[in-house]
């Protein structure tokens, strides 16, 4: 045995030593228990005496010592096959336990994959490409649903429309009737605070009578169909883009394409048709709570007496004011059908796509909310209504 | 040395009368007088049987028989309306969270579907539980779970996510990331479905080398009768129309010799072995 040289790397039980049976021969022992529970030995020992000794041409090894193994002990001789196999040294796998060299051979039966470039990091500039590219591809996808959806209303009006009038009306119960307490609650309180804020600032000027102008106008014009449209973007909207989603993810959605069912018509219609017939409802039950919050607030801390609110509100509010404020919602139901529908049908196919899916309908909902809130409010000052 | 030889194929035959669960050489699972029951629907009753260590052994039934429930069951999902499962000595449902929780860390289970994280990477979905319940640290966790993937011919695809792969790939991955703890029992939720006939074969391979290389003890649920024949050492055979198990031994005997005859059907694809 020349040059018996030892090498140890201790890592509580496992661990190995080295020494040369031959000249050209390195051998490894292996002690202990070679387990993922515990802390492994690297290889690098046995790198670190390969490279002080060139002549060494063969591995061979013992394993007589070595209590029980697993993957731990296969991942220190696949990465010390790849050392000798850079160093064109010779691994004599003879001594190994029984099922070790067959599960080697299996890990090495399939070739690596070749390339995976697809997740390579990028420069910030390739990013920002990639990021605006897929924003003009959104945008136009957007305005392709959208157009689908003008067609499908199309159809429904020509009475070749294809979905089921009970999921319709199991919508219509879902973003109607169910969605009222929280309409309820939301619109007293937004009445309430607008009255409280108001009356604040109207006694300085003994005004406080005013303050049902200001409930009835703001709930009337802008906060009914405003605060409406945003409940409706959390819950309703979300729901439409989870249940979509998951939908796509069991390929439900491809079920009733190959149907020569439009999804389209089928699962989107009856959406849009609901939250469009819904909201304008919710937005006059909305614009009655509020008012009644503002007139609790007005009663109850202003000495302000219902029937005087009431008159006051009768004089200055119009029905026009009512109607700008339902042809919001209108608008608004159809915002947030279609974003929700939107992203539950590009959703993909995993279970995360579905949560992305959920969140992005509701964020774009609200932001294209507030967008229509403003042109239109802009539009209907200019035009002076 | 930390490993187990397979024991012989048990050909025990019990219709009416099921073995002890100490019947055959050192149990490694074992499930005493068994009721299962979504609320008071009851889906099998007195299913008492033991899994050798090193055994791969099949639950195999008719559709809706209970076999994903036995499964659900037997790795913790699933509480038992009453009866007893037995991890070595130690009854699993009569032990403390914790105590559960470590018997659970010496299993693997590959599901259905493969059951992986989408919002992960295969790499992030086979390192978790390497993550959580080893000390290594992370170089040597990147490498082990390469050597995983590796050995479910997913070599290079750690960057991928499941989404991107196919459902065969998806189904190996899962075997890897339930293979990461090298667990003693792998449990495997009907592992040729949705395969192709030369990756279930492939699977079948992989079964019995993890077994032959590691002596990993292996239950499997399914139908697909060419897997059954190929690796099976003992199988249970349970009945939806009884709601109890009406054969155990290895399918090979039970084709053969089996007195009930919807077990002969059943294993000779219709016909009457």
């Amino acid at each position: 045995m020349a040059n018996p040289m030892t090498a140890e790397a201790d890592f509580q039980d496992s661990r190995y030593e080295l020494d040369q049976p031959r000249q050209d021969t390195l051998r490894i022992r292996f002690f202990g228990d070679w387990r993922l529970r515990e802390q492994l030995p690297t290889s690098e020992a046995v790198d670190r005496y390969l490279q002080s000794d060139e002549t060494i041409r063969h591995i061979a090894f013992d394993s007589g010592e070595l209590r029980s193994w697993d993957s731990g002990f296969l991942n220190f001789l696949v990465k010390l096959g790849k050392t000798a196999a850079a160093r064109q040294i010779v691994l004599d796998n003879r001594n190994l336990p029984q099922g070790v060299e067959r599960l080697l051979a299996l890990a090495a039966a399939v070739p690596p994959k070749a390339t995976y470039s697809d997740h390579a990091p990028a420069s910030l500039l390739v990013r920002l490409g990639e990021a605006a590219t897929r924003f003009g591809a959104t945008a136009a996808d957007m305005v392709g649903f959208l157009g689908e959806a003008v067609l499908a209303l199309a159809n429904l009006a020509r009475g070749r429309a294809r979905f089921q009038t009970s999921e319709l009306l199991l919508v219509l119960q879902e973003c109607g009737v169910e969605a009222l307490p929280i309409v309820t609650l939301i619109s007293i309180l937004v009445g309430m605070i607008l009255a409280f804020v108001g009356a604040m600032q109207l006694k300085m000027f003994g005004a406080e009578v005013y303050v049902a102008n200001l409930v009835t106008l703001g709930m009337a014009r802008e906060m009914a169909a405003m605060m409406t449209g945003i409940i409706m973007a959390g819950r309703t909207g979300a729901a439409f883009a989870a249940k979509l989603g998951t939908m796509q993810v069991n390929e439900e959605v491809d079920a009733l394409q190959t149907l020569g069912i439009p999804p389209m018509e089928f699962l989107v219609l009856p959406r849009l048709l609901a939250l469009v017939l819904m909201m304008p409802l919710l937005c006059i039950y909305a614009n009655l709570m509020g008012v009644f919050g503002g007139l609790m607030v007005a009663a109850g801390m202003f000495d302000i007496t219902a029937v005087q609110y009431i008159t006051q509100a009768k004089v200055y509010i119009g029905l026009v004011d009512f109607q700008v404020g339902i042809f919001k919602s209108v608008i608004f139901g159809a915002v947030v059908a279609l974003c929700g529908c939107y992203y539950g049908m590009r959703c993909g196919r995993s279970s995360a796509g579905v949560g992305l899916a959920t969140t992005s309908a509701v964020v774009s909902a609200i932001v294209f909310i507030i967008v229509c809130d403003s042109l239109v409010t802009f539009v209907t000052t200019i035009v002076g209504i | 040395m930390d490993r187990f030889p397979a024991p012989a194929a048990q050909t025990t035959l019990s219709p009416t009368n099921p073995p002890t669960p100490a019947a055959s050489a050192p149990a490694h699972l074992t499930v005493a007088d068994l009721v299962m029951a979504y609320g008071s629907y009851v889906v099998q009753r007195d299913l008492n049987f033991s899994i050798g260590r090193g055994e791969i052994f099949i639950i195999m039934g008719d559709s809706g028989c209970g076999k994903s429930t036995l499964l659900r069951h037997m790795v913790g999902l699933k509480p038992p309306a009453a009866g007893s499962i037995y991890y070595d000595q130690e009854s699993f449902w009569d032990a403390e969270p914790e105590a559960r929780d470590r018997l659970l860390r010496r299993t693997g289970i590959l599901y259905q579907s493969g059951a992986l994280w989408s919002s992960m990477t295969l790499q992030e979905n086979v390192a978790l539980p390497l993550r959580e319940y080893t000390p290594l640290p992370p170089r040597q966790i990147e490498e082990i779970v390469a050597l995983k993937l590796a050995l479910v011919g997913l070599a290079g695809f750690e960057r991928f996510y499941p989404a991107e792969i196919s459902g065969g790939m998806r189904k190996r991955a899962g075997l890897a990331r339930a293979m990461a703890l090298d667990p003693e029992i792998l449990f495997f939720d009907e592992p040729s479905a949705g395969l192709d006939p030369i990756s279930a074969n492939h699977l079948d391979d992989l079964i019995l080398e993890l077994r032959a290389a590691l002596g990993t003890t292996i239950v499997v649920v399914t139908h697909d009768l060419a897997s059954i024949f190929a690796i099976a050492d003992n199988s249970v055979f349970l009945d939806a129309e009884r709601r109890s198990m009406i054969a155990q031994g290895n399918p090979r005997d039970l084709l053969e010799h089996c007195p009930e005859p919807k077990v002969r059907i059943f294993l000779s694809r219709g016909g009457d072995g």
